[in-house]
């Protein structure tokens, strides 16, 4: 149901996930990528027409190098969804993507009426830091990511062998190119500025957070909800960043009250 | 051959659970364990070995840069480097080197290295490392993916300063500068000789190659490890058609000379055993931000040295140490030949000697540094007749050099002036 297919863009032909029928909606996804397989995907495609675009770099896609700042990933976006045909689609993003998706509404307010941000990044706060995912070891990603650590783990290391060679090899190529890319907007500090520019966003915004969030405290929930005039805040209980995996349904729903 | 006496500084006072009570000797090393006055004494007993090595007559002394690092202590070589331009004679100042891309604007560097050539009267040796991803992304902040395009844009700024005659506008990615007139400006022309320190990367072969630098593999797992890497290197060199000047490539090695192969363990093994197993305890989580390393690298499968073998680190021992070349010690005949297999083996005609190690103090460095000087670097001398004329990546400092402290014991009178600049006497 969910196919892989291409875009032409400016830039490079972006790789992007489409399928089922319904409203457009775009879902970008989060640093750690996207499969055809990703439940989120296929929950969303059940009552949408989704597309998904990779991040370039990410997945089997091309690099671009020449996207390097948080501009220039958020024309890049644009340029996407103006390539696929979509007219103010549903925008919804997780985490990096979340971030991405902010400021897309931002720097094109009447472009948008309908956004949906799932634990996303782009604030910083010195008493609550966001986790430094750059510096985070493969073993350590579970207990951030997920409420249910365990089987968090089973879900990342599911059907690999991580002591093989050949599959640490091309885990290590594959970190570089995708988290390389995310590190452009991400690293050191995901913050780029968007407090700024929050106010500027006009779309009716759920705001989606798991209660147990330990990459990026619940408390930036809030800070969203502040900064963005008639957001509607939904917390989800026992879910971790992974929200999307471990309550998949509680955040359809609440992405369905856009509708 | 050009010697090149190296101290990379290391925190004499890592405490013996360091490794067991802390995740990391850099970046966030535990600040408690610095203390700023014992490291009085600690800066100025290493300067002044430095200093001690040029007295020995080794070719240069080499100073580098790392931040927030328990086993170097020098964030800025150019400060210890300005105090070695002035207290030694002869020996090439090599700073290998100052990490380009780290610097705002980086023509910072064009014009302290030339301040250091000039002070030195022609001795300095630029080094322009990427930094280690420690250094650059984790401490600096620079974003992985974007710090080699930095560190290019960077170079060439610096090399487009240095031997520009006239202001010029650099209008780049990372640096808007409107007027580039440094001043003051090198001795050495077009431009000091460049040393790139690279650790495998296909890249740097090619920048070297291309810019007529020294590429320098700055390693501490010893020469035998590294065959693999210079192997490639020089594969390049021959790929691309140019001479294989040995001079072309630099490596460093740690060596310790003791009287007897048992002296020098006797000696030596518990400092050997602090750097080793102590001060290279690197959180893994540090070695390699993703994007620092080139997918081309990565695939060739040249990873951090700091990235841990697989299955962790044991505990090193002196005899594995040894017999694996990570350090070449013993006797000055055991030293002579390891050495001879090292710079025939690898081709490379630049030996940074790591000859402070870890927590050594200064009487047992001078004395290994002495005997290195006497009975071993003599010998080396002559491996390379053919191309003792090459010069295009030594310094050309020159001829008639200043010393510092020249000035007279006592501030002259009043007369004394009146007598040197034939003045009238007044009233």
């Amino acid at each position: 149901m969910i196919e892989l297919k291409t875009v032409l863009t400016r830039h490079v032909p972006v790789r992007y996930f489409e399928g089922g029928l319904g409203p457009d909606l775009v879902f970008l996804h989060g640093a750690g990528g996207l499969t055809a397989e990703d439940p989120f995907l296929n929950a969303l495609a059940a009552k949408h027409h989704v597309y998904a675009p990779l991040i370039p770099g990410y997945g089997d896609s091309e690099e671009a190098p020449e996207i390097r700042d948080m501009l220039d990933f958020t024309l890049h976006t644009w340029d996407v969804i103006e390539a696929l045909g979509c007219k103010d689609p549903i925008l919804v993003g997780h985490s990096m993507g979340g971030m991405i998706a902010a400021e897309m509404a931002a720097i094109a307010p009447n472009d948008l009426t309908r956004l949906a941000l799932i634990a996303p990044a782009g604030l910083w706060d010195d008493d609550h830091p966001v986790v430094d995912m750059f510096s985070t070891l493969p073993f350590e990603m579970p207990q951030l990511l997920f409420h249910d650590a365990a089987a968090g783990a089973a879900i990342l290391t599911a059907g690999r062998n991580v002591e093989d060679p050949a599959f640490l090899q091309a885990y290590l190529v594959t970190n570089a190119r995708q988290l390389g890319m995310a590190g452009r907007i991400l690293f050191p500090i995901p913050e780029r500025g968007l407090h700024q520019r929050l106010y500027r966003i006009k779309a009716k915004t759920v705001i989606v957070w798991g209660d147990n969030d330990r990459m990026i405290a619940p408390t930036y929930a809030h800070a969203f909800k502040k900064g963005i005039a008639g957001s509607q805040l939904v917390s989800i209980p026992e879910a971790g960043h992974m929200v999307i995996v471990e309550k998949t349904a509680a955040v359809v729903q609440a992405i369905g009250g856009l509708d | 051959m050009k010697f090149t006496w190296f101290n990379l500084m290391p925190w004499p006072y890592l405490p013996d659970d360091f490794r067991e009570k802390n995740r990391s000797v850099w970046v966030d090393i535990d600040q408690k364990l610095f203390d700023p006055a014992k490291s009085h004494e600690v800066y100025n007993t290493y300067m002044d070995l430095l200093e001690y090595a040029d007295t020995l007559g080794f070719d240069g002394v080499g100073v580098n840069e790392h931040h927030q690092n328990g086993y170097g202590i020098m964030p800025s070589p150019n400060i210890i480097a300005a105090g070695l331009a002035r207290r030694t004679k002869d020996a090439a100042i090599v700073v290998l080197g100052n990490s380009i891309a780290l610097y705002n604007p980086p023509i910072r560097v064009a014009e302290e290295f030339a301040m250091l050539d000039c002070i030195s009267g022609g001795r300095l040796v630029a080094g322009f490392p990427v930094g280690t991803s420690m250094d650059t992304n984790y401490c600096y902040g620079q974003i992985p993916s974007l710090t080699r395009e930095k560190y290019q844009e960077a170079h060439d700024l610096i090399m487009k300063a240095w031997t520009t005659r006239e202001p010029f506008a650099w209008n780049g990615r990372y640096n808007k500068l409107r007027h580039v007139n440094i001043w003051p400006r090198p001795i050495q022309q077009p431009h000091p000789p460049v040393h790139i320190p690279g650790g495998g990367s296909v890249e740097t072969y090619d920048f070297c190659i291309d810019n007529t630098y020294s590429y320098s593999y700055l390693s501490f797992s010893g020469y035998l490890r590294a065959q693999a890497l210079m192997s490639g290197y020089w594969k390049r060199v021959e790929e691309r058609g140019v001479d294989k000047s040995p001079y072309r490539a630099g490596f460093a090695q740690t060596i310790l000379v003791a009287d007897t192969d048992e002296e020098a363990e006797r000696l030596y093994s518990e400092h050997v055993s602090y750097f080793y197993n102590r001060c290279l305890h690197v959180y893994p989580g540090f070695a390699d931000a993703p994007g620092y390393r080139t997918i081309k690298t990565i695939q060739t499968g040249a990873l951090s040295q700091y990235a841990p073998p697989r299955g962790g680190y044991a505990q090193l021992t002196w005899k594995e140490l040894t017999e694996q070349g990570h350090v070449i010690a013993g006797s000055p005949e055991t030293v002579r030949q390891r050495m001879e297999d090292l710079i025939k083996g690898l081709n490379v005609g630049n030996i940074f000697c790591l000859m402070h190690v870890g927590n050594m103090p200064a009487d047992k460095c001078m004395y290994s540094t002495k005997l290195f000087a006497e009975k071993v670097m003599p010998k080396l001398r002559g491996m390379f007749p053919d191309w003792d004329d090459d010069n295009r990546f030594w310094t050309a400092p020159l001829d008639k050099r200043v010393t510092a402290g020249r000035l007279p014991k006592e501030a002259p009178t009043a007369a004394d002036l009146r007598k040197t600049y034939a003045l009238e006497a007044g009233e």
